[in-house]
């Protein structure tokens, strides 16, 4: 087992200011690069700030950028820098800095809080609910989520323009409404609830501009961009913008 | 606060990454691999293409070397096209047209590129920065995205895949006139044929991928279970789909190579081989 010395740069600081700071750190064959922040707590700066969980890709805690780009770090292996390579370590950098690494995630729990949630159908009861595979597999690509926020996180549209964070849910969320709308037993047209109106008029699916950045980033390699956003966009064409759609909409209604 | 460390940006002029009460890092970003690369090699690759078709498409010259048609000029709709005997001649325009009658087709293939979800990404990202590339800080201070004039237009993509079909059924029977000779005699074939039966391969399977036909197929649907037939068509764009932008690339550039060929043909550069 071969071990080094690495070099890394961590972002220090909370709200009022903070600065990279430099650090030598020993790497041993496998680490990761939270294994290189847990050593850089045990035996240089025990009061580095850094949220974790799992270590296995799977709770979404550890999201920072590495290298400028955003990761998990416990997924990120050293073995894919080079060992002459200064390692740059930042907090994700569309959200308020709580401090170091951690940052205030709450603008997502607000965004998720805004969806409404699955509604039941009135026919069926708990325990009722029968569906098949091939109606629920696009849902369940959706499920695999860890919520790590990564995707947000790089989304250009609030990363770049912290004003839009008012209009625009962002990709996980936008997904979620994409699962409950393809989801096949979610009651809400019945219920005089509009998902498809709602993720273009409440939501702000049209400030996406489908550039794939939140598929680049997801560690659950969820296809966000073409199985969810574009799909939801073609659902509110259906809903908005698309003639002929109403059109036969409005015949088969009077027909029947 | 720890003494010497950058202190957040003020807030008249920050935004972005440099937002207040964001982690006060002055860079835009901090990528350290060649993430220019990608951007840039689309935008050349597409500027290239656009100097290349335009170039070609206001020539109104060279686009007819029997049996073959440029898929630039197919269907030819106005009176002033070259006779292409069995050919795609359909003079809908009549005499007043004077320019190029590429014009009048190639609005169709052009708004269904233009408009499609791969090429949105390429050019956003290499054209107008937005993103220039993934965590890399936009350099524009307002954002609207597709909410408004012009690119909720963008949502229009579907009336333009439903142009671009038929367009492929004209190239298409376009590659079934590559069968014949100089003479017009059938059961010939050369190496125009090849370079044509490629292009079409390439056209539909680009088109055929495309999300909005994804999305008519089956896409729309929520209980795949009692439309079996259409969830099987979904699987099969869906499959597609997933190589949507190498489709877009490679018939991109099976389009230019195919109306190169029939320039080279019609300016007597080479012969067509033939092979039989």
């Amino acid at each position: 087992m071969s071990t080094y010395q690495a070099r890394f740069r961590i972002w220090r600081g909370d709200a009022g200011g903070g600065e990279l700071t430099d650090y030598t750190v020993e790497v041993h064959d496998g680490e990761v690069v939270l294994d290189i922040v847990h050593r850089l707590q045990a035996t240089q700066t025990p009061d580095l700030a850094v949220r974790w969980n799992c270590k296995a890709g799977k709770c979404g805690s550890c999201s920072a950028e590495v290298n400028g780009r955003p990761r998990l770090m416990c997924m990120t292996r050293m073995s894919v820098f080079d060992r002459d390579e200064v390692i740059t370590v930042t907090p994700l950098r569309a959200f308020p800095i709580v401090r170091d690494l951690v940052t205030d995630v709450s603008f997502n729990y607000a965004k998720a809080r805004e969806i409404p949630a699955f509604v039941p159908p009135a026919a069926l009861g708990p325990g009722e609910y029968r569906m098949r595979q091939e109606d629920v597999d696009r849902s369940q690509e959706f499920r695999k989520c860890i919520e790590c926020f990564l995707c947000q996180d790089t989304c250009h549209v609030v990363r770049d323009h912290e004003e839009n964070k008012e209009a625009f849910a962002g990709p996980r969320f936008l997904m979620r409404i994409a699962e409950l709308d393809m989801h096949p037993l979610d009651a809400a047209d019945e219920a005089g609830l509009d998902r498809r109106r709602a993720a273009q008029e409440e939501h702000g699916l049209g400030y996406c501009n489908i550039t794939k950045c939140c598929t680049e980033v997801c560690p659950e390699s969820i296809r966000i961009t073409d199985n969810a956003l574009i799909p939801l966009k073609e659902r509110v064409v259906d809903r908005k913008y698309d003639p002929l759609v109403w059109l036969g909409k409005t015949i088969r209604r009077r027909t029947s | 606060m720890a003494a010497g460390t950058q202190p957040p940006p003020s807030h008249r002029t920050a935004t972005g990454v440099r937002s207040p009460g964001r982690a006060a890092i002055a860079a835009r970003h901090l990528r350290t691999d060649r993430w220019w690369l990608s951007p840039a090699a689309t935008a050349a690759g597409l500027l290239a293409f656009v100097a290349y078709s335009t170039w070609r498409a206001f020539a109104n010259a060279d686009y007819y070397a029997a049996p073959y048609v440029s898929p630039f000029y197919s269907p030819c709709l106005a009176e002033n096209c070259v006779p292409m005997r069995g050919g795609p001649n359909a003079d809908l325009f009549g005499s007043w047209w004077g320019l190029s009658p590429a014009l009048l087709i190639l609005v169709f293939p052009l708004g269904f590129r233009l408009t499609c979800y791969y090429y949105r990404k390429a050019y956003y990202r290499g054209f107008w920065a937005s993103p220039p590339a993934c965590a890399v800080a936009e350099p524009h201070r307002a954002y609207t995205g597709e909410t408004r004039f012009p690119l909720i237009l963008q949502n229009v993509h579907r009336y333009f895949f439903y142009t671009a079909v038929p367009v492929a059924g004209i190239l298409t029977y376009d590659t079934v006139l590559t069968f014949r000779d100089a003479s017009y005699a059938w059961g010939h074939a050369g190496l125009g044929t090849l370079v044509f039966l490629v292009n079409i391969a390439l056209i539909w399977a680009y088109t055929l991928s495309c999300h909005s036909c994804r999305h008519i197929v089956g896409g729309r649907l929520r209980h795949f279970s009692k439309h079996p037939v259409r969830y099987r068509l979904w699987t099969w764009v869906g499959r597609l789909n997933r190589h949507h932008m190498l489709l877009a690339w490679a018939s991109l550039i099976s389009v230019a190579l195919c109306d190169l060929y029939v320039y080279l043909l019609a300016t007597g550069a080479f012969d067509d081989p033939r092979f039989f």
